[in-house]
Parts: structure tokens; C-alpha cells; sequence
């Protein structure tokens, strides 16, 4: 069966079926969406918590590394209640749309990314600190200079999130819907065909969807490689 | 005040250290101790690994505070820059770390270009602008190090052994550059453990011990003849304990 | 931040993704503008797994110019969307929870569409020997009787209704080492009872067209008490009055005419008929 699977995921590549890069399009589209307002988010919020002490500070970060094992299925679930018909922001009519998976999407990961910007700017700051101290550099200040020289270990950030994000199947199975051809993506494609028993094409599209995460995070190391090597 | 030439103040600033400690986890590793730093001059602050130099110079500058005591400017505190033994440099251009540093201090955007390739002519770092810092080598580190420094108008510069990871061509040119900020009217705060350097370069010698101050001289009389007899010793190159 | 400093590969690499990213959302934001007139339905997994949808709303959507977007979950969950105005139009096969559902006012009218059957599906060898049951119900008290493994949907669903009726009425109390609740769609549940050599109650048309049956065989059909019907049901615009009902109300009444009548009865998996139309109560 696994030779199958690899044959019909190859078929599935090579034939370029028009379905499969409707999907694939679509899981790409909601993931990167998703992963970008996350990160506009996050990594503010993220430096803010490495370069500020305030009460409440620590519980903060105990709350968000938690979040950072928030079960897919429960942010659906949230979101499906935020947005149905009878919840409070049922008046949009978003439940079923692809805007409700990029928000689920957006709460699985910007926890991700808003702890680890923490420690990575944290991190940095150790190193900056004084330095930036003595030209007179105040905290506010800091964020942007800091998550900018971040920027090389802020990319590992962002592919953590995006790897959670395209490879979850709960939260948008219950905001999306799994309709075809509208909110279809891999993952809940290959739940549906799971279910089918067609076990070959579940695993084949399963193929398909390591290989494309695999591709990006491939790029962006060879970017982030370049770089390193350039400002050393 | 131009940003090409440092005028030479008035009244050259004056750092009263009245009975600062400083202790860190319960243990005392700095002071109790009281001294001045004044006069236009080289203070070259000397003494063993752990006496304490390079806290002495973060209590001085502000990055640290003491845990008792206090340190007094008198007059209002003069614009200080710090250079550290390992620069730190932003993950960016040599020109754009200049840049850097005006914009922190809000010099309007169209002037930084040219400001900050004057300072990068100054230190010899012209053809290097375009030049990822942190790939430089450690003596064209540390002069953009001081290039930035020297943007930051000081009266007071701070070097926390400068030199020490240097190798001779590269000490030479820093040493160059410190005697040029003198020279433009800056006070100079500098540690070293190198005798020589300190020979070279100081009008006056702080000798620390086991955080204790014990010799402030000027530095003929220092290395002519110490007054205290750890300072005879360390004169002569002999182990303190 | 300065300008030039975004010539690094990193930072290319950043404002892409945002770019990406920004050109998506506007993407998708034109796509909506001119989206042909659709309803979203609140369907049972058993209708999409077969393939019957894929096969009829074309047919419907030729006709009207209306998309019908299926939400394909167990019946309890699709009774619990509309219930909460998440769906435009609901088919489901539990006639009992469809009635209760129209008398709570959740919906005006329901009717039925289709029906199929239920199948007991086990392991080749038929250890309780249930293919040579009379009915349903001995079928289950051999199974029960011989403790064999039983795979239940345990999902509130509509084939799980059927089922627990099914029990009920033979006069056993399901519970035990070897009944397994597992929570899951139908196709979820035959994959499991593959696994494990266990019995399971299917509907046909998902049995059908399911094809990792590994040592799975149906063993006993034809009981008149696995009748399975669907119903399709207009819901309650005072409930719900944001809506498409005109919209749903035509697709609901396609659903009974000839026209969709006739596509549902042409709908065949593997050279089989897997729903029988029987909107004209036949």
C-alpha cells in the first residue's frame, strides 16, 4: 500500500490535478495568511515581554507557553463559537469561510510565535543590553532594533508556525468545513479521504503536503544560510 | 557644538565616588571606596583580574548602581560613550550601525548619511561602509566601535580594555584613535592590565584591588615610584595576592 | 530602520511571505465579490463519503445557478449547526430527531428524500454467525451472546441512532469488553473495525463505495427495520431569519422534484444503486 501511496502521490504531482492545486493553493494561502497577522502580532508582543518587567509579566509567559500546546480541535471550537450564527460575532456570516480558518489559525499560532520571539529577542538583549544602554537607547526603542538583528533566528520562529499551522486538521475542520472546492485544504482532504477508505490517496496528498512544507522550509534555510554567511 | 571637531568644555566634569560598594548575591565585589575623577586627563584604571576595573567603569558610566553609596557628577552629568572590550555591533552595516546611533539621538535623517561616513573616514573605515559589521576583523570591529563613540559627542569616553583582543597594528590604531578623542578634548576612563600600554598612554593611574582602591597617582609618579607597596609590586610586574 | 538594510536574503525572504500573504487575503477578498449565489448544507457523512453530492448538485446548480456548499458531519452535529443558524438547509436521515427538530420549531417542514438500508458488516469467518441470522435482532443477540467485538460510531449520529434503536428493540443492552464506542464517522469506524476484526452497523452507500474493507464482508442485509431514510428540511426563518431561505427552499424542492428525484435514483458506485428516491412516499 505504501508503494501505492507514493505512486498515487506522484500521479497526483505530475499530472498536476487541477483539484489538488486548488487544495493545495488554498492551504497555502490560509497558512501563510495566518502565519503573517500572527507574526505582525507576535513579534512586538514577544519583544515587549523580553524587554519589559510589569506585574504580571511571568504568569503572562506561563499562559502563552502553555497556549503553545493549545489543542487544535479546542481554538476551532472557540472560533466556531465566536463566529456561528448564534455567537457574538455571528452577524459577520464568516463560519465556513476560509477567514474563519485563517483566524483559528492565527490563535494556534501566534502563542508559538510570540514565546519564542520572547526567548529569541531575550536572548539577543542579553547579548545588546549594554551596549544599547550606553548609547542611550530607550526600551521602546529597542523592539524594532532588536527584532530586526533577530531576524535570522526569527525566520525558524516563523517556519514553527507555519509548520503548525498547515499541518493541523481540527480547528479547521470545525471552522471550515471541509467544503469542496471553498475550504477544502490537505489536511482535512486527507481526513475526508481517510474516512472514504481510499487510504492510498489519503497518504498520497500526505505526501504531497510533507514534501511542499519540506520545499519551504528548505528555501528558507538556504536563505537564512546565505545571510549568516554575509553578516557573518 | 560642530560634530567634526569636539570642542574642549569650560569646565572639565568631575566624578565623585563618596563610599560606593557595590555587591552582587550578598558578596561585596566592589568598595567600599571613594575617589574623584577629574581634570582633562587619561584616568588608565589597573589591577589584576577581579579587582574590579571594569565595575568601577559601569558604576562611573551609569550601566550599573551601586548598592551603597553615591556617585556625584558635579555640574550636570556630561555626554558620555562607552567602548566595551568586545564591541558589540548591530547585525548590519558598518554604516548603518553609525546611523544607528544618530538616530537614537534624533540627528534629522538626511544628515546621518553624511555624518556617519565622516566618522567612518575618521577611523580609516571608508571603503568598508557597505560591510556587514560583524564580519570585520576584530581591530576594524573595534574602530567602528570607536567610530560610533566619536558620533555620540562625548566629553567622557569609557574603554573597558579596548586593546586586549588586538593584535599589534590594531592596538596602534586604537591607541591612535583614543590620543585623537584626547587630543578634541574628551576625557579619557580607560582599563588595561597591559603596563606598557598604560606607560604609553596615561596622565594617571587608579590601581584597584580585591575591589579596594589602592593607589590613585599621577601615572610619572605611579610607575617612578608607587606609593603604596602593592603598587611597587604590580610596577614590577610582580603577583598581587 | 533603514532602507538599504532590507537587501539581505532574510529580509527578502520576510516582506515575500508578507507579500504572499497580503496578495492572499486581497485574493480572497476578490474572490467573494463576484461569488455565484450559494447555501451552505448541513449534511451526514454517509452522503459524502458515497459521492452522492459530487454527483447531483452539479445538476441542481446547472438548473438554479446555486452552489450548495456541504458541511458533511454526523447527524447530531448537523441538527446542533442549524440549530444555531450555521446552515441553510439540513439533510439528514433520523426521522425521529427530524420531526422532534420540526416540532421545536427549529424548522417548518421536512420531507422525505431518499432511503437506503443499514448493513452488518463483519470479519469473513463470522465467528457469532450472524449470516445466517433471520433477523436483525438475533443477528445482534449472536453477537452479543458470543461477546464478538462490535465497533459502534458512538457519535450521536444518525447511523448511530439507528443503531442503538436497533439494540433496544432485540432486547440487549450493549456494554462490555467488546463493545467499542469509538466516537467517530462512519468511514473512521470502518477503518477501525478493519483493524480490529470487529462487526459494525454501515449504510449501505458508504459501505459501498468504501474500499479498504481488508477482511471486512457484508454479512446480513434486507431486515425491514434497517430501513434508512433521509429527510430534507426547510428551516425556520422566524428562528433565523438572516438565512437564505429562498434560496434553500429551492434547493429543497429540487430535492423533490423529478429532476432531482431522477439524478439521486441514476447515482451509482461500483455499478450499484446506493439511494432509492421516495419523495412521492412510495
Amino acid at each position: 500500500m505504501t508503494d501505492s501511496a507514493f505512486l498515487t502521490a506522484l500521479e497526483l504531482v505530475i499530472g498536476l490535478d487541477a483539484d489538488l492545486l486548488d487544495i493545495v493553493g488554498l492551504s497555502l494561502k490560509i497558512s501563510l495568511t495566518a502565519v503573517a497577522i500572527a507574526a505582525l502580532l507576535a513579534f512586538p508582543l514577544g519583544a515587549a515581554l523580553a524587554l519589559f518587567r510589569f506585574p504580571g509579566r511571568a504568569p503572562l509567559i506561563v499562559t502563552l507557553n502553555a497556549l503553545m500546546g493549545l489543542p487544535p480541535v479546542v481554538a476551532g471550537l472557540a472560533v466556531y463559537l465566536l463566529l456561528s450564527r448564534a455567537g457574538p460575532l455571528g452577524s459577520l456570516g464568516l463560519l465556513f469561510t476560509p477567514t474563519a480558518m485563517v483566524v483559528a489559525q492565527v490563535i494556534l499560532v501566534l502563542p508559538i510565535l510570540a514565546a519564542l520571539t520572547r526567548q529569541k529577542v531575550e536572548e539577543l538583549h542579553g547579548e545588546y543590553a549594554e551596549q544599547l544602554a550606553s548609547i542611550g537607547v530607550s526600551r521602546r526603542r529597542r523592539i524594532p532594533t532588536l527584532l530586526w538583528d533577530a531576524r535570522l533566528s526569527l525566520i525558524t520562529v516563523v517556519l514553527a508556525g507555519f509548520g503548525r499551522a498547515s499541518a493541523e486538521v481540527g480547528a479547521v475542520m470545525i471552522v471550515g468545513g471541509n467544503i469542496d472546492g471553498v475550504t477544502r485544504v490537505m489536511t482535512t482532504a486527507i481526513v475526508l479521504e481517510t474516512s472514504k477508505g481510499n487510504l492510498p490517496l489519503a497518504l498520497g496528498l500526505g505526501i504531497v503536503l510533507l514534501t511542499l512544507v519540506g520545499v519551504i522550509n528548505a528555501l528558507a534555510h538556504l536563505l537564512g544560510e546565505a545571510t549568516r554567511r554575509q553578516l557573518g | 557644538m560642530t560634530h567634526l571637531t569636539l570642542s574642549v568644555p569650560a569646565t572639565t566634569p568631575r566624578l565623585n565616588f563618596d563610599r560606593v560598594s557595590y555587591a552582587s548575591r550578598g558578596q561585596t565585589l566592589l568598595g567600599p571606596l571613594s575617589l574623584n575623577l577629574e581634570g582633562h586627563r587619561r584616568t588608565l584604571i589597573m589591577g589584576p583580574n577581579g579587582a574590579g576595573k571594569s565595575l568601577l567603569m559601569r558604576l562611573a558610566h551609569g550601566l550599573l548602581q551601586p548598592t551603597s553609596g553615591r556617585l556625584v557628577w558635579e555640574g550636570a552629568a556630561p555626554r558620555q560613550a562607552m567602548v566595551f572590550q568586545r564591541p558589540v555591533l548591530l547585525r548590519r552595516s558598518a554604516l548603518a550601525n553609525l546611523e544607528y546611533a544618530l538616530a537614537v539621538q534624533r540627528v534629522p535623517r538626511r544628515q546621518r548619511r553624511e555624518r556617519a561616513r565622516e566618522a567612518l573616514a575618521r577611523f580609516g573605515l571608508e571603503a568598508l561602509a557597505r560591510r556587514p559589521a560583524r564580519v570585520l576583523s576584530g581591530g576594524e570591529q573595534q574602530r567602528l566601535a570607536l567610530a560610533r563613540a566619536w558620533l555620540l559627542s562625548p566629553e567622557v569616553l569609557f574603554l573597558d580594555e579596548p586593546t586586549s583582543a588586538l593584535d599589534p597594528a590594531a592596538i596602534r590604531a586604537v591607541e591612535a584613535a583614543i590620543g585623537d578623542f584626547h587630543r578634541q578634548g574628551v576625557r579619557i576612563v580607560m582599563t588595561s592590565h597591559d603596563l606598557h600600554q598604560a606607560r604609553r598612554l596615561a596622565d594617571e593611574v587608579i590601581l584597584l584591588h580585591h575591589g579596594r582602591l589602592v593607589e590613585q597617582s599621577p601615572a610619572a609618579t605611579f610607575f617612578d615610584a608607587p606609593v603604596t607597596a602593592e603598587g611597587h609590586a604590580f610596577v614590577h610586574g610582580e603577583l598581587l595576592d | 530602520m533603514t532602507r538599504y538594510q532590507a537587501s539581505t536574503p532574510a529580509s527578502a525572504l520576510l516582506s515575500g511571505a508578507l507579500l504572499v500573504a497580503g496578495l492572499a487575503v486581497c485574493a480572497t477578498s476578490a474572490q467573494a465579490e463576484d461569488e455565484p449565489p450559494f447555501i451552505t448544507l448541513a449534511s451526514t457523512t454517509s452522503t459524502q463519503n458515497s459521492g452522492l453530492f459530487d454527483a447531483i448538485i452539479p445538476s441542481f446548480t446547472e438548473d438554479s445557478g446555486i452552489d450548495v456548499r456541504v458541511v458533511a458531519v454526523g447527524t447530531g452535529q448537523a441538527f446542533e449547526i442549524a440549530r444555531r443558524g450555521d446552515a441553510d438547509s439540513l439533510l439528514v436521515h433520523d426521522t425521529a430527531g427530524e420531526e422532534a427538530f420540526v416540532a421545536d420549531g427549529y424548522a417548518t417542514e421536512r420531507a422525505d428524500v431518499m432511503y437506503n438500508d443499514f448493513v452488518l458488516i463483519g470479519p469473513a469467518e463470522d465467528p457469532a454467525g450472524i449470516r445466517d441470522a433471520d433477523s436483525a435482532a438475533e443477528a445482534l443477540n449472536l453477537i452479543a451472546d458470543n461477546a464478538s467485538p462490535f465497533a459502534s460510531r458512538g457519535d450521536d449520529s444518525g447511523t448511530n441512532r439507528a443503531e442503538l434503536r436497533l439494540w433496544e428493540s432485540a432486547g440487549v443492552e450493549p456494554g462490555g469488553d467488546w463493545y467499542r464506542e469509538l466516537g467517530s464517522g462512519m468511514g473512521a469506524t470502518l477503518n477501525t473495525a478493519a483493524g480490529m476484526g470487529a462487526y459494525v452497523m454501515s449504510d449501505r452507500a458508504t459501505w459501498v463505495a468504501f474500499d479498504n474493507r481488508q477482511d471486512l464482508e457484508l454479512l446480513f442485509e434486507g431486515d425491514e427495520v434497517l430501513f434508512n431514510q433521509y429527510g430534507s428540511l426547510k428551516l425556520s426563518p422566524e428562528r433565523h431569519p438572516e438565512l437564505k431561505h429562498d434560496l434553500a427552499d429551492q434547493w429543497h424542492d429540487w430535492l423533490l422534484s423529478e429532476a432531482g428525484q431522477q439524478a439521486i435514483g441514476d447515482f451509482e458506485v461500483k455499478g450499484q444503486q446506493l439511494f432509492f428516491p421516495n419523495a412521492d412516499g412510495e
